[in-house]
This record gives C-alpha cells, structure tokens and sequence, in this order.
C-alpha cells in the first residue's frame, strides 16, 4: 500500500513481490508494450523480435483473427476485412470520421459509435483494439512469466470522453485491469524527464499517426505538473500519407479506385513519405487490378508544399497551449519530440522556427510514450519504494459543461483543471409543478451546444412539484484520475432526494463489455473459468497485502470491535483464496473492501494531517 | 465553513507566498493522490479520489485572485454578489466600454500586437487591482470596500478571456 510506503519509508515490496506491470502505447499505426524490469524500461519485442506491433487487425471468415504484421501483409489483398488506424474510429460516430470517403470498410453508423462489417461479423472499434491489446498483454505475460497485476495504457491528451471510456472498454476487454489511462506527451515528458532529470518548462510536440498532441509540462524534482494541453484528435501522421495519395491519384488522372487499388496506393504513399525523410525524392509504383500501371516520383519541395497546410495546422494548437499557460516560446526550456511523424524534416524545421530551438529528439519517438507508460505502471503497481517514486498532475483537455436554454454551453468544467476535480453548479425549474428536468453533457470550447461533442443525456425525475425557480437541483460533474466523467444531479430543496449518475453514451455498459469478453474468450478457446479465478485471486492476494500494511501503519486508529470485524474479512477472504470459486473470491474481496471503508478514510485525514506536521497546524 | 487556507496551512489572507502554498499543495497531493492508492482497495481508492478532488479544487480557488478573494470575503462574511450586485462606478464602467471597443478594433484588423498591447495593459492594470484588494482586505479589514474591488477582477478576467478567444479567431 502507497501510503505506508509514504509514511514509513523501506518499506517496499521484496523483489520476489514485485507487481507485473506494463505500459502500453496504443497509437494509430503502430503499438507496443513496454515493463520495467531491474529499473530499467524496457519494449518488449514479440517472438521474432519486433518491438512494434502494427495496429492491423485483419478478419477471415470463420472467425480466425489475424493481428499485427500477418493483418499488414494481406492489407492491399483483403483491404475490407483488414482494419488499420482503428484508433481513429474510437469514440466517434460516422459523420466524425475523417475521410470516410477513402476508408475502404463497410462502415455501420451505430448509435454512439461507427461500426464495421468483415468477414467475421459486425465489429466496432472497441473490440477491434481489443484484440491489439490482446496480442500485447499475451506477448508480456509469456515474456514476464505470470499474470499482469494491471497495465497502463496511453491516449492523446486531445482525447475526450467518449475516446477515452472506449480506449478503457478495450482495455477491458482485453483482460486487462487498467490502472489508469495516461496522455501520451504525458508519458513521453516521464520517459525524458527521469532520463535526463530535467527540470524547468517542456514542450511536448507529439504528432502521432491519427492524433495531434502539444502539451506544455513544469519539470521539477518529483513532479510532473501538466500546465497546459491542445492539440486535434483528427490530425497526424495518416494525413499527409493522405496528401501524398491525393497528389498521386491526381497526377495519375485515376479513375476512381475501388478498395484493393486505394489500400495499395495508400501504402506506396506512405512508403514515399518515409523515404523522404532520408532522400530528396521517393518513387510511388504500383500495378492496378486493371493492368494500369503507376509510375511517379515525388521529390521533398513537391511533398512540403502539398503538406504544408498541415504543419501549419499543428502551431495554431501550440500558441494556443502557450498562451493557456502564461508563457512566450522562449520560456520554454525544450521541446520533446513525440510519434513517428514528427521524423519529417518540414516537421522539425517548423517546431525549430517556432520555438528558436532545436527540438529534442535523443528518445527514439516511437518508443518513448510505450517506455514512460511502463515507468508509471511500475509505481501505480507499487513498486517503488519512497522517495523513488514521483507526483503525476494532469489536466482535462476540453471544457465539460451542460446545455442550457437556447442551445448554448455553461461550462462547468473549464479545460486544463487539474484532475480528479470535481464541481457543482444549481439549475432550477421553469415550469410551474415541474417534476423532471432533462440533461444534455457537453464538451468542447465552442458557445453553441451544436459546435460541442454531445457526451450523454440524462433525466432526474421525482422532483416534488413546486412553483417555478423554486427547485433547487445540483449537478456534479466529477472527473477521475482517467481524465474520465461521470455527472449527478440533486435535487435538495425539500429534503426530497434523487440521484443519477451517467457514463456519456459512447461508453460501454458493463454488461457488454462482459457479454464481449465472454465471446472472446470462447473464440480464442480460452479458459474463460481459469482467466477469471487468476485475477480473482491477484485481486484478492492484493488486496489482503494492502490492508496488512495498512494495519502495520495505522492500526491504532481503529477501536478493537473494528479491527476484529476487519480480521474476520481478512481471514475469510484468505480462507478462499486457495480455493476454485471466483465468485466466492470477489464476494470476500468485496465484503473486505466494505469492512475497511472507514479505516481507509481516517487513514487518508491522518495522511493530511502528517504532511502539514511541521507546517501551521490548521483546523483539521 | 472550512477555510482553503486551513488545508493548506496558510494564513488566511490575500497577499499569498504562493512557493508555500505550492509546497503545501505538493507535499500533501503526494500522499492523497489516487495515483498512491491505484493497487489499493476501493474504499481508499474513494477516499483517496474524494481528498485529491477536494484539495484541487481549494489550491485553484487559492491560486486564482477572483476566486481568494471571495472565498476570504465569504470567511468575514461578505457576500461578493457576482451575479447580483452588477452596479459599477461609472468611470470604471467607461474604462472597461474603453477596453472592450479596443479590442473590436483589434479583431476587425486581425491584429496580434494590438491584442498583445491590451494583453499586457491587462496584465498591469489586474496586478494594480491586486495590490489595492490587499491593501483592503489584510490592512484595513475593508470588506465591503474589497468586495467591489473583487467585482472589478472579476470583469477584467472576463475581458482577459475575450482576448484569448479573440487571439483564437486571428490565428
């Protein structure tokens, strides 16, 4: 438990009880996972070696699933089946996905989110990261040998809700217990800073396949304080890829192509923009379906000057995030280089001029999110001890507010708050005997509710009937340590109480992410019985650890009715454990976790009151 | 009611040491912060998200001028009246008609030095403000007199976030 080893230092786990944990990048084009292992982190490769894992999930007809370089082997063969850049897709319903046009898939616009029909059913872009986040926590857990106590997965600071409970559904799905989600630039600023103990005002400049991130960090000894963020979560790498596609269609004078022909293309553009980062000029050839052959060549001025409009792109958010933050670029001590993309030399001049610095590109930026994710689930897991470990701030990257009256937007909570954050706003009736109120969650920056990202919709009924204004309902948005929402209303003036609480439309309900998981595991003929009994069992061995230390430190907080009533869970849960039931298990991890609720509170006020020890002792 | 200050260990006035509030807040976010309890079980995982959220919350309304100070006027109870008491002296209200016509112009003409101009006017006319709240509310204990100067923050941020959007509508 953290807080003993906070207050009591030396008191970190013995190597034999070091936690598995892994850092997981799972980006646009390509993912990998990372661990900490003797301090140091580290990718791990898969069997052959290859420490990234193409986000390419390919579908054959009877329900074999293809993931990684076999899915990108086959791309231009069997473009519909095979679903690359899925990440683009998550949280966001057909209207929202870019170049829809030029997407080969048989799209299905669900309520909530975009869905797609292969070979092997209906699939949305949940599952479809699902099996990425499969193949990676399978590829660890061979590697490390044994279970993963949690993994941390990383999204795009820019991310909004709907994009962020979708990435943790995955996470779900996948048989992971995800310890948090963490903004990449985010991730990338850990991995730099612990490397090179810097300290001061960082630039983090991550232009990934599909995303768009600047996020503008304060360095200092154990602390990681992000002051501001911006970005656009439709911007990156894929788009000039796209550009240069374009160029080429248009050069060529195609006709339009049908989606063999646009894949493989797609790819040749791709090729020709890698090359161009070592070469003056790149060859874009291929054969069509109908015998017609491409032949061009693409030089560097030709490929700055299709894709200069995005570069350009990519400063507005940037003097945005610094004016957010009170800064001038000068005051920006460095500026880290983050996602493959930003290998493009246009790239870099552009970040160069703008900042009048040389950016900083000593981490190789397709492996520096994956490593600091690693660095972070290493102490979220535990396993460092005091003084080694480090204090993470970040911030919520879009406002989140609520429809009012005439479609505009009453922000609640302001972009960059620090999270967890919580705040309340009273609303009142209109309507004389009004007894329900309806409400529409927002986010975005915009005045207009329809310029903003609809989130969820709820209604608070049972309110008593009263004159109009005479109501008094509370709502409370409340944003976890995930960047994650979740909102409540209240109404209070008459003692009469009603309380709801929303998870925004695009997420999951559990139970389907359960029915998910349930199918999944039947495919891949997995142990459905023996997955769920391991984690129980971690889960419960977890739990029992943390409140041993707890009661080591503060037992004395407790009157000896409760420290017996704790005993008896403790001894229940661990009389289970060496049992088969999970079910059983998680009753007593449960009924262990409600005797200690108390405890666990008092422990958190006694925690408060030693930091300020030696400070004014206030009115605690 | 509980004092911000309190938390923080602060005294409660409006001229802040912010390294010490800063410290304060570092020092107790690393034992409260969720990332300390993310193995932990639920009830102090809630216990810790409750604490985190609630310590956030005091060190922004600590930090943000507008926001200490009515929270220090609530503490002798004054009421700072925000959305009530909109009643301004006239010639600050012809400053602020000054102002804002200013900033038109600005973004008629596209032009980032004259918004960077009112920025900076801004920026020194809000720390003149600062000082005579201050002067106000921990010298002379004039609570009623603070709490108009408090309004008067109150529309040069809101003048302050105009200029940020507009500098969004000329980029």
């Amino acid at each position: 438990m953290s807080l003993l080893q906070i207050s009591e230092p030396g008191q970190s786990p013995a190597p034999h009880e070091r936690r598995l944990a892994v850092g997981i990048d799972l980006g646009t084009t390509n993912s990998l996972v990372a661990t900490v292992r003797s301090g140091v982190a580290t990718v791990l490769p898969d069997a052959l070696g290859r420490p990234l894992l193409p986000s390419i999930v390919r579908y054959l007809p009877g329900g074999k699933i293809e993931v990684g370089y076999p899915a990108q082997a086959r791309q231009a063969e069997d473009p519909k089946n095979t679903v690359a850049s899925v990440k683009r897709f998550m949280g966001r319903g057909l209207k929202d996905v870019a170049h829809v046009e030029s997407a080969p898939y048989d799209f299905i616009d669900a309520p909530g989110m975009v869905q797609i029909r292969t070979a092997a059913g209906v699939k949305s872009p949940v599952e479809i990261s699902a099996e990425i986040l499969r193949v990676l926590r399978e590829r660890a857990e061979l590697s490390l040998q044994g279970t993963l106590t949690g993994a941390v997965i990383t999204v795009p600071a820019y991310f909004d809700d709907a994009q962020r409970q979708a990435t943790k559904d995955a996470g779900k799905l996948a048989g992971l217990n995800v310890l948090r989600l963490l903004n990449e630039p985010t991730a990338a600023a850990i991995a730099y800073g612990l490397e090179n103990a810097a300290e001061g005002v960082y630039a983090v400049y991550d232009l990934g396949g599909g995303t768009f991130d600047l996020s503008i960090l304060r360095l200092s000894k154990g602390v990681f304080e992000v002051v501001a963020t911006s970005g656009d979560s439709m911007l990156g790498g894929d788009d000039f890829d796209q550009r240069v596609f374009c160029w080429a269609v248009e050069q060529a004078k195609l006709a339009p192509l049908g989606p063999r022909d646009m894949r493989l293309l797609q790819v040749k553009s791709r090729e020709a923009k890698e090359h161009l980062t070592a070469h003056g000029e790149a060859p874009i050839t291929a054969r069509l379906s109908s015998g017609e052959f491409v032949d061009l060549s693409i030089d560097t001025e030709t490929f700055c000057r299709i894709t200069q409009t995005l570069v350009q792109k990519t400063l507005a958010p940037t003097r945005k995030a610094l004016r957010d933050a009170g800064l001038t670029p000068e005051q920006v001590k460095g500026v880290v280089m983050v996602g493959g993309a930003t290998r493009m030399p246009q790239i870099q001049r552009a970040v160069a001029e703008f900042f009048r610095r040389d950016p900083l590109n000593n981490l190789d930026p397709d492996k520096v999110v994956a490593l600091g994710a690693a660095m972070q689930a290493d102490v979220l897991a535990g396993n460092k001890p005091q003084g080694e470990d480090w204090l993470l701030l970040d911030v919520i990257p879009l406002s989140l507010g609520i429809e009012t009256m005439g479609g505009l937007t009453e922000k609640i909570l302001p972009r960059n708050t620090t999270i967890p954050a919580a705040r309340a706003q009273e609303f009142t009736t209109f309507k004389d005997g009004q007894t329900g109120m309806s409400f529409h969650v927002v986010q975005g920056e915009r005045e207009l509710v329809a310029d903003c990202r609809s989130l969820a919709r709820f209604e608070l009924k049972g309110i008593p009937p009263m004159a109009a204004g005479a109501a008094r309902v509370r709502v409370t948005f409340q944003v976890d340590a995930d960047g994650l929402l979740s909102v409540s209303a209240r109404e209070a003036s008459t003692g009469a109480e009603a309380a709801i609480s929303v998870k925004p439309s695009y997420g999951l309900a559990d139970a389907d992410v359960e029915r998910m998981l349930r199918d999944s595991f039947q495919h891949a003929k997995d142990d459905v019985h023996a997955r769920a009994l391991a984690e129980q069992r971690v889960e419960g061995q977890r739990l029992l650890e943390a409140t041993r230390s707890a009661l080591q430190a503060d037992g004395a907080l407790l009157a000896s009715e409760e420290r017996a009533s704790i005993d008896k869970a403790m001894a229940e849960l661990e009389g289970l454990l060496s049992g088969m039931d999970h079910r059983a298990i998680k009753r007593a991890v449960e009924a262990l976790n409600r005797a200690t609720g108390d405890f666990a509170a008092r422990r958190m006020d006694e925690g408060i009151r030693r930091a300020l020890a030696g400070r004014r002792i206030g009115s605690l | 009611m509980q004092s911000h200050f309190d938390l923080f260990g602060l005294p409660p006035a409006f001229a802040l040491e912010k390294d010490r509030l800063e410290a304060a807040y570092r020092e107790i976010q690393s034992r409260v912060h969720p990332d300390r309890f993310a193995s932990a079980g639920d009830a102090e995982r809630r216990a810790s998200l409750q604490w985190t959220t609630r310590v956030n919350e005091a060190f922004r309304i600590l930090r943000n001028p507008v926001a200490r100070g009515r929270h220090l006027l609530e503490l002798h109870g004054v009421d700072v009246a925000f959305e009530t008491n909109t009643a301004m002296p006239p010639d600050f209200l012809m400053e602020q008609m000054e102002l804002r016509e200013a900033l038109e112009e600005a973004k008629e003409k596209k032009s980032f030095d004259a918004l960077e101009r009112l920025k900076g006017d801004l920026r020194d006319r809000k720390a003149a403000l600062e000082k005579q709240i201050a002067r106000a509310i921990d010298d002379k204990k004039d609570y009623a007199g603070a709490a108009e100067l408090v309004r008067k923050l109150m529309f040069l941020d809101k003048l302050d976030e105009e200029i940020d959007l507009a500098y969004e509508e000329v980029d």
